[in-house]
């Protein structure tokens, strides 16, 4: 008899399903039952950096905005450094660099204000151009999504970001790329999210 | 030894995106291939949580939106268990958070119209923080099974939906949990999107009389597991792995 690896499995994955809100954002869905919400401010008050807006929709096969989709992000600081022990490096007091939003139930737009984050140094010594790590759940999604958000502004980092280069297909790479915008003064970056057919977003299994 | 990249997840253990019975999935399943990512910096990082950002109250659904002196209808029950990772190693200090229909299977959300009512002393939802060990626990009412429209006659059984951080991003879940012995589990086609028998079995928490308190409330243990990562064996690898 062969020996037992004896490894656990992963508990498998399930939709989030049509009422995720009420779990996980049930203040943003008008339902107040936490003293604190988590997840509705990424950078806190005291991050450095340039304070941007990231806003878009999350559009299905039928090329309709989805208008029961919750996001996560996940970023580093305007220095490149996460808010992990992990990470060597310090960031600002309140900088939790992890963020939640719901997609406005009749218009299926979502946003969150941030600042923008900085290259990322990995221990290894590589650098990863500017990105945030986005995280998509919502019904009839049976495992959540994970796509990367760059920034237009920032070519030449692009050009010689390692994980958009693993992207063949270089029209491809374009799905990840959000445009810049000015609205009253402050950056807005558009980003959306093709689930399927032409143009339809890059996702990773990480 | 240090923790090293994640293990890479089981697609075949998971359900695929595309599961035409559960039909929401036909128009929101990517048709290209993922792009397969090794773990950097951005991936194994993720965030933390401590007790400033919860209420130890939130853990317990038979109060947290009840009316003083109060308590909603339904079958009482404890929800314990561990969340562990695939190499069995207790994960601390996880952020773990639940929402669920009440006895009725009705939820409190607006876009839920089924004709059970809502029970004016209970909200479904709940988090909480793994402790050292790994456990955590929810006090709440067992869910009512609710219809909804896929065909005709779907009927979600009993669950609690499931929310899990791991302490890296990559490790994030979402998942629901059922109750040993509902014989809508094995109708269901969002329970069926899952391909392997065994996998279904992980997502079915079983009665734990050890854990009921007895005349008051009864128990279920279900454990969550998030995906391990490799120790670094070989430590002049470049990447440290």
């Amino acid at each position: 008899m062969r020996q037992e690896l004896n490894y656990l499995k992963e508990t498998p994955s399930q939709t989030a399903g049509p009422y995720v809100h009420i779990g996980l954002a049930p203040g943003a869905a008008g339902f107040d039952i936490y003293q604190q919400e988590l997840g509705w401010d990424i950078a806190g008050p005291n991050a450095k950096g340039e304070r941007i807006r990231v806003e878009g929709c999350v559009i299905d096969g039928m090329g309709s905005p989805i208008k029961d989709v919750l996001l996560e992000a996940w970023q580093a600081n305007a220095n490149g450094i996460y808010a992990h022990p992990e990470h060597e490096g310090e960031v600002e007091e309140g900088f939790r660099g992890w963020g939640r939003v719901i997609t406005d139930f009749d218009t299926g737009e979502w946003g969150f204000d941030t600042v923008k984050p900085g290259p990322v140094k990995t221990p290894d010594g590589k650098v990863m151009a500017p990105h945030i790590s986005l995280w998509i759940v919502a019904r009839g999604i049976n495992v959540g999504l994970q796509t990367r958000l760059y920034f237009e502004d920032e070519t030449e980092a692009n050009a010689a970001d390692a994980v958009l280069n693993l992207v063949e297909w270089e029209r491809r790479r374009q799905t990840l790329i959000a445009r810049k915008s000015e609205r009253d003064g402050k950056p807005v970056y558009r980003f959306d999210i093709k689930l399927q057919g032409q143009d339809e977003t890059v996702f990773f299994d990480i | 030894m240090k923790a090293g990249p994640l293990y890479q997840r089981d697609r075949e253990w998971h359900p695929p995106a595309l599961t035409p019975d559960y039909k929401t999935s036909v128009s929101r399943s990517p048709q290209y291939s993922m792009i397969s990512l090794e773990s950097s910096v951005s991936e194994i990082t993720g965030p933390v949580f401590g007790h400033n950002d919860i209420d130890p109250l939130d853990k317990d659904l038979l109060s947290n939106y009840a009316k003083s002196g109060e308590s909603p209808i339904g079958e009482r029950i404890i929800l314990h268990g561990r969340v562990l990772d695939e190499n069995a190693k207790p994960v601390p200090n996880t952020l773990v958070e639940i929402w669920q229909a009440n006895a009725g299977g009705r939820y409190r959300h607006k876009k839920d119209t089924y004709l059970a009512p809502i029970d004016p002393n209970f909200g479904g939802c709940g988090r909480t923080l793994s402790d050292e060990n790994g456990y955590y626990h929810f006090r709440t009412v067992k869910p009512g099974a609710y219809p909804w429209r896929n065909w005709v006659n779907n009927w979600r059984p009993a669950h609690i939906h499931m929310s899990i951080f791991g302490t890296a991003f990559a490790q994030r879940l979402i998942t629901q949990c059922y109750f040993e012995g509902d014989p809508l589990i094995d109708k269901c086609p969002i329970v069926k999107s899952i391909p392997d028998p065994q996998a279904i079995e992980q997502l079915i928490a079983r009665l734990d009389l050890n854990a009921t308190i007895p005349l008051d409330t009864i128990a279920y243990k279900f454990d969550i597991v998030v995906r391990g990562r490799r120790s670094t064996l070989f430590e002049n690898r470049p990447e440290g792995n």
